[in-house]
């Protein structure tokens, strides 16, 4: 009789790092409790677990801790091998992980830390480089439905929870247009693919609550 | 068809170190090209447009691009040898945390210690040793940071070893008075050959950091 498997998932609705979490579990149909956290509030058993960081997501499986959500995605790619998220090619694989980082790294920078701080102009300026940054995943989609081939994969999954449903409700909530169809056709393509992955779909945070949170977000990094 | 394997580098980049280390470590034969960074040739520009920094790993023709991206890359395209992430998953995502940890908390840092002054260069180097004497607790008494085998995480840290020398000057500290056990372990990685060879001597990296104060204009 198989051992029975225990995975708990620490997160935060809100969180793009933890929605892509809950987006690959779902993806390979692996059980899990889920525990929501509060961000003003982190729970003893969050400290406890990711002391260096204090953040989600955290995954814990089978009493072992899993930090970093990429380090998590991966984790749970090479655990659980059905519905595989990174390529095989080493080659491939460089490439969604290089985009993942630019995801996580600059566009989140561009796209939503420094636009919280900057004026009007500044904003412009900003979203114009968080424009040409995400112009490199357009490019990556073309002849593709997504980054991974003709299913959901590893880029999708951060880039679809940090893009589409996340910097963009922050920019709806600042006034901002950053991304046109018109711009962006193969991302806009992309991202209505998305919608329709049922695993994907049912872990997007809802609209009008994110865009509040994310002018909240906003205004804890202007009085930071 | 023999592999072709060009490293765009800039010798006292402790990130370019990493994938020097990485190749040797691998026995690759690679052209390793030093990069002008003030004056940057079109091949960089090329091959990395998007950050236009280096190290880049060209291998037949296509880049690789972030250093632990490609010691990734070298470990998964050259299996040979000792693997640099264990197989078992929950070690690698070990592996993986503590590289990432390198990254976001231990290089932030150096750059005020050795950039900045006063204030600023006071509370770098306090979080510079919290973060080294996290690594050190993480290493305990271990050979390497993966165990006995010199892997992932001893490849994401050693390069800095070489820039030690030139923190604690401007610092005013001892890194061995604090982290005795991570000098053990450096010392001990700089026995392997991949690692002698990778890394400049620290007195080029401390002759070489006001050169590059004047150049990138702080006084």
């Amino acid at each position: 009789m198989a051992e029975k498997e225990e995975v708990k998932l620490l997160g935060i609705w809100a969180s793009p790092f933890s929605r892509r979490i809950e987006m690959a579990l779902k993806l390979k149909g692996i059980p899990y409790d889920y525990v929501e956290e509060i961000l003003e509030h982190k729970s003893p058993l969050l400290l406890a677990l990711n002391p260096i960081h204090k953040k989600v997501p955290v995954l814990v499986h089978n009493g072992k801790t899993i930090l970093e959500s990429q380090v998590i995605l991966e984790y749970i790619d090479e655990t659980w091998k059905q519905s595989p998220i990174l390529p095989q090619d080493p080659y491939e694989r460089s490439k969604a992980r290089f985009l993942a980082k630019l995801v996580d790294e600059q566009i989140i920078t561009a796209g939503f830390v420094s636009m919280a701080r900057a004026d009007e102009k500044g904003r412009e300026a900003l979203a114009e480089q968080t424009r040409e940054l995400i112009m490199n995943l357009e490019k990556e989609l073309v002849g593709k439905d997504f980054f991974g081939g003709k299913s959901v994969g590893f880029l999708d999954l951060v880039a679809g929870s940090m893009i589409p449903f996340c910097l963009e409700r922050g920019w709806e909530g600042i006034g901002l247009k950053v991304i046109t169809e018109e711009k962006f056709p193969e991302y806009s393509r992309w991202v209505k693919n998305l919608e329709k992955v049922e695993a994907v779909k049912d872990c997007i945070p809802p609209r009008e609550k994110h865009v509040e949170h994310m002018n909240y977000m906003g205004e804890r990094i202007r009085s930071a | 068809m023999a592999d072709e394997v060009i490293l765009l580098d800039y010798w006292p980049s402790m990130f370019g170190m990493r994938t020097r280390v990485a190749l040797e470590e691998k026995n690759i034969k690679f052209d390793y090209r030093e990069q002008d960074l003030f004056n940057k040739s079109p091949i960089l520009l090329e091959m990395n447009p998007v950050h236009k920094k280096i190290p880049v790993l060209i291998h037949n023709g296509k880049p690789v691009c972030e250093s632990l991206i490609q010691v990734e890359y070298i470990d998964e395209t050259w299996p040979g040898g000792n693997p640099f992430l264990p197989s078992d998953p929950y070690q690698r995502a070990q592996a993986k945390f503590w590289g990432d940890f390198i990254d976001k908390k231990v290089y932030g840092p150096t750059r005020l210690i050795w950039g900045a002054k006063g204030e600023e260069q006071e509370a770098g180097t306090k979080e510079f040793i919290e973060m080294l004497k996290m690594l050190e607790s993480e290493l305990g008494d271990k050979t390497y940071f993966g165990g006995e085998t010199f892997g992932y995480v001893d490849i994401a840290m050693i390069g800095f070893y070489c820039w030690f020398d030139v923190l604690e000057k401007c610092g005013n500290f001892s890194i061995e008075a604090e982290c005795p056990k991570l000098i053990a372990w450096a010392k001990r990685c700089m026995k392997r050959e991949s690692v002698a060879k990778s890394l400049p001597d620290s007195n080029k990296i401390t002759k070489f950091v006001p050169e590059l104060k004047k150049k990138i204009g702080i006084e």
